[in-house]
């Protein structure tokens, strides 16, 4: 039953989590360059130009479903099952959402570093 | 990329971990939670190996945004990805931990994949990426969009 459970906790996570990621990572494209923002700007006017991004929010939100439902898989499974899981199939998720929603650019390099990666976490774990 | 942009870039790999470690350790000490407690999820906050982590966390958040509004996601993902190597390097070198053949093997492959996306561009050229956020804004931020 908890195998049922960790299982449907991993699939939350990478859903929430690619979810939220490509929301941010919207939201600060839109917000632009903070580095140069903070240096023109200062500290207040980069946090109230982040806050009024309202994908900012959403990913923002999205993220605690992701960090809550790491928690209950954490409580439940096996760290060494749901931890590698989640962060392999969120790698090789998020590398199909960039491409589809944000338009990145994920050539050959982009692919084999995320294979790599991805591959490299579940070995650790075996 | 400036050297201060690789230390946001450390910052995410330094902070994620060590947040992590700090998380899971709370929730060994707090045992399992069940769905007709979910007041526990919430009180998990006062144990102070949960908070200290949260607090790590959320330094993690300030550079990861930081790095997603100069770089694409598929380019932060796997190039902040050595903690995993970190962790393996200190359990190894500082704990004096055996380390499988596989977790090296693990290892490996990740320091070859944050060196292979690192040598490539960090960002999308920038009009076709303009082009992109424009047509990409009604299918992302419709389905994101909340209103109470």
């Amino acid at each position: 039953m908890s195998e049922i459970y960790a299982w449907a906790a991993i699939g939350l996570i990478v859903l929430a989590s690619t979810t939220g990621d490509v929301l941010l990572a919207y939201s600060m494209k839109r917000v632009g360059d903070v580095g140069e923002l903070l240096r023109r700007r200062g500290l207040l006017a980069v946090i109230g130009r982040v806050l009024k991004t309202p994908t900012f929010t959403a990913g923002v939100l999205a993220m605690a479903v992701a960090f809550y439902s790491l928690l209950f898989g954490l409580s439940w499974g096996n760290l060494s099952l749901v931890a590698p899981a989640s962060a392999a199939l969120t790698f090789v998720a998020n590398a199909m959402a960039a491409r589809i929603f944000l338009h990145e650019r994920v050539g050959r390099r982009r692919w084999i570093a995320t294979l790599l990666v991805a591959c490299g976490v579940v070995l650790m774990a075996l | 990329m400036t050297f201060r942009k690789y230390l946001v870039l450390a910052g995410i790999s330094l902070f994620a971990t060590a947040g992590d470690s700090l998380l899971a350790r709370g929730m060994k000490n707090l045992g399992g939670i069940s769905l007709h407690h979910l007041s526990g999820l919430l009180l998990a906050i006062l144990n102070p190996w949960i908070a200290a982590g949260i607090l790590l966390l959320l330094a993690f958040f300030a550079c990861y945004l930081s790095a997603l509004s100069w770089a694409d996601l598929t380019y932060v993902l796997p190039a902040t990805s050595l903690g995993y190597v970190l962790v393996g390097l200190i359990a190894h070198f500082g704990f004096h931990e055996e380390i499988s053949l596989t977790r090296w093997l693990g290892i490996a492959l990740i320091a070859a994949g944050v060196g292979f996306v690192a040598a490539g561009p960090s960002v999308t050229p920038a009009r076709q990426h303009q082009d992109a956020v424009a047509g990409s804004a009604q299918t992302v931020s419709q389905p994101g969009e909340v209103r109470p």
